[in-house]
């Protein structure tokens, strides 16, 4: 078996706690186990709510921030031990698009900053034209030209344009993985289907990975290879994206999914299984056992006692951290 | 309020509307809006011409892509349009009163007593040193006369029920809520003088699904309880399938379709209106995402003819030249395009 690209190793994150006293601590990650084959290359989907810790694991395999305990390993070799050059190669193959398109750019610059920026930290380029030429053909790649944009100021672009320009400029570093954190929630319906397409586009001819992080189960159902669902830190579901969103087996997701609004006006919105506001209160107050205890309509006695490890539904990776599927 | 600008709620009865809107009262006439914004290469005429009614006790959805003018409309409806936006002309009777033309001092009489707003990311609009009660007791006390402390903390306690939020909320700051929670401070708070009108800018964006469906259900509850008025805006074509009673798309400053919500999600007329329904992500069946081409025209200098001619899929030649009117193709349905000549 070939090495992964990325593999996440019971991924713990705690924030808080205080040096010399004691404050109180989140448990933003909790295990959490993650693998990205090197190829094909695929779309990972990380979604949940907010809070769920779907962008601590960004900034965790972005390098932004470490782990308390637990590994990561790229092609193999842990991070945190990584030589200069290897680090180096890390910082290039592994790279983000933002969910802002507005607040990536520094206004001062024109856009062109942003490609001439990496090209002279990594070293991309042999002289001034070949520079040129590499910008050029990765604003091809999303569907721009250079002399459309590269001489304008952020805010003389419209918001897809900018967007595609994050996307160029992670491609231009060949990359082999972007961490894409909710890359669409910001733009309308048209622009998120041109990112989306792009997204698949990067996969399918220029393999590229994509851990593809939102809160939108409908975007992540169109485009997604694997999906990992979060509840505070922790994975309630993961399996086959088609598998997970038709046939949802944790309580938790079956509650997700059924609260999608439907966009047809003749089938009306359920009102069943919905959190009463009390339960919300109660969201944070299960300490140990499953977390999703408090809310969830099946909850038993030994729900309480120990948090369910992940139960295999079929042989197809589907996967729920949940008593009711015990064997 | 000056009495002689005080209309009691006209009742119209226009037939052309159809049955599901005549003999129902209008609480909002907009006629011939434009908003422009001064700029140095001329005015980008954000809201250019629209007409639309909103009758008693129904939610109308607005519609469209960011930039298209839904925000400025209802800032104009509430006259919030602020410098280098000025309203060009129009008129909005809000109860038979223009709004256009009310005076500074009016326009507070009329302001959150006949119309109130769920500002954008309504929830961050909660001042974080004051606690709940102060912050409901503050717009109550604003806008109505002394009243015992008794009776307003009766009213509060009310208000936060009717959101569905326990009673301990009332001695609570901000940041002890929720995100949920606090919209529905936002939303008992513009429901505490009972107005006519309730303008609502995207009110469950920036909350997650589950806590959005709880806040969409507590908006409909109410407005079946008070028969209250709204606009919605948004562009979740999916939460407005179920919370709005008819849709008004707009497009580059222009209404171009208007009709109720079955209508358009089942047999949408303008071109613009299908891209949009098309665009929406399916959870039941996986199918090729849906590209456009063509780009908007620059709203400062929009072209003669149809304002969606650049990206129509359907452009014939008549689109270039005559800019079609909105019209009733099938009732109740308002469409402003040339196929259905």
């Amino acid at each position: 078996m070939t090495t992964p690209l990325i593999t996440i190793r019971d991924a713990t994150k705690i924030y808080g706690g205080g040096f010399l006293k004691s404050a109180p601590t989140t448990v933003a990650l909790q295990n959490f186990n993650l693998e990205i084959a090197e190829r094909p290359a695929t779309i990972t989907t990380i979604a949940g709510e907010s809070g769920s810790g779907k962008t601590t694991l960004a900034n965790v395999v972005l390098g932004f921030t470490g782990l308390s305990s637990g590994q990561i390993l790229y092609k193999g070799v842990e991070v945190k031990t990584m030589n200069a050059q290897q680090r180096m190669d890390y910082r290039r193959e592994v790279q983000a698009i933002f969910q802002d398109p507005y607040a990536v750019y520094n206004p001062f610059y024109r856009v062109k900053h942003v490609f001439d920026l990496v090209i002279n930290n990594f070293k991309l380029a042999k002289n001034r034209q070949h520079a040129a030429q590499i910008t050029e053909d990765a604003l091809n790649v999303v569907g721009l030209r250079g002399e459309e944009v590269l001489e304008k100021y952020p805010h003389q672009l419209s918001g897809g344009q900018r967007q595609r320009m994050m996307v160029a400029r992670a491609f231009l570093l060949k990359p082999r993985l972007i961490v894409a954190d909710e890359p669409v929630s910001m733009v309308d319906a048209s622009l998120r289907a041109m990112i989306l397409d792009l997204m698949l586009k990067l996969r399918d001819q220029h393999n590229i990975s994509f851990l593809y992080i939102t809160h939108d189960l409908s975007t992540a159902y169109q485009i997604g290879d694997q999906i990992y669902l979060l509840y505070q830190g922790s994975i309630a579901e993961r399996g086959n994206t088609q598998g997970v969103i038709e046939d949802p087996k944790h309580p938790y997701v079956q509650l997700l999914i059924d609260s999608i609004p439907v966009p047809d006006p003749t089938i009306r919105w359920g009102s069943e299984g919905v959190l009463t506001l009390d339960d919300e209160q109660m969201r944070t107050s299960a300490k140990s056992g499953c977390r999703f205890y408090p809310r969830c309509p099946h909850r038993m006695d030994r729900c309480l006692e120990k948090q369910p490890p992940l139960y295999a539904i079929n042989g197809n990776g589907h996967e729920a951290a949940c008593y009711l599927y015990e064997k | 309020m000056t009495s002689e600008k005080v209309i009691s709620k006209t009742v119209v009865s226009q037939p052309a509307r159809g049955s599901g809107a005549a003999g129902r009262a209008v609480v909002l006439d907009v006629q011939g809006l434009k908003v422009y914004y001064a700029t140095p290469t001329g005015d980008v005429r954000a809201v250019d011409g629209i007409n639309f009614q909103v009758y008693q006790g129904e939610i109308v959805g607005l519609v469209g892509e960011s930039g298209c003018g839904k925000t400025t409309t209802a800032m104009a409806i509430l006259r919030l349009v602020q410098p280098p936006g000025r309203i060009v002309e129009g008129k909005m009777l809000l109860e038979g009163v223009d709004i256009a033309t009310l005076s500074d001092r009016e326009l507070r009489d009329v302001r959150w007593r006949s119309m109130a707003l769920i500002p954008q990311g309504a929830m961050n609009s909660l001042n974080p040193v004051m606690r709940i009660k102060d912050q409901l007791g503050d717009a109550i006390m604003a806008h109505e006369r002394e009243q015992t402390r008794g009776e307003l903390k009766e009213r509060i306690l009310n208000l936060l029920t009717m959101v569905g939020l326990p009673s301990r909320a009332y001695n609570m700051y901000p940041h002890e809520l929720s995100g949920g929670m606090k919209q529905r401070i936002c939303i008992a708070m513009a429901v505490a003088l009972n107005p006519p009108l309730i303008i609502a800018d995207e009110p469950t964006s920036a909350l997650d699904v589950v806590v959005q469906r709880v806040v969409a259900q507590n908006i409909l509850e109410i407005k079946e309880r008070l028969g209250v008025s709204m606009i919605i805006i948004g562009h979740d074509m999916g939460l407005m399938a179920q919370l709005v009673d008819r849709i008004a798309v707009m497009y580059a400053g222009h209404l171009v379709e208007m009709a109720p919500v079955k209508n358009v999600f089942v047999e949408p007329l303008h071109p613009y209106t299908q891209l949009l329904i098309d665009s929406i992500p399916s959870i039941k069946e996986r199918k090729p995402l849906k590209l456009t081409t063509g780009i908007t025209h620059d709203l400062r200098n929009p072209p003669p003819g149809c304002i969606f001619q650049g990206r129509c899929p359907h452009v014939m030649d008549i689109c270039r030249q005559v800019r079609p009117p909105l019209k009733e193709y099938r009732p109740q349905q308002f469409a402003a395009c040339h196929l259905y000549e």
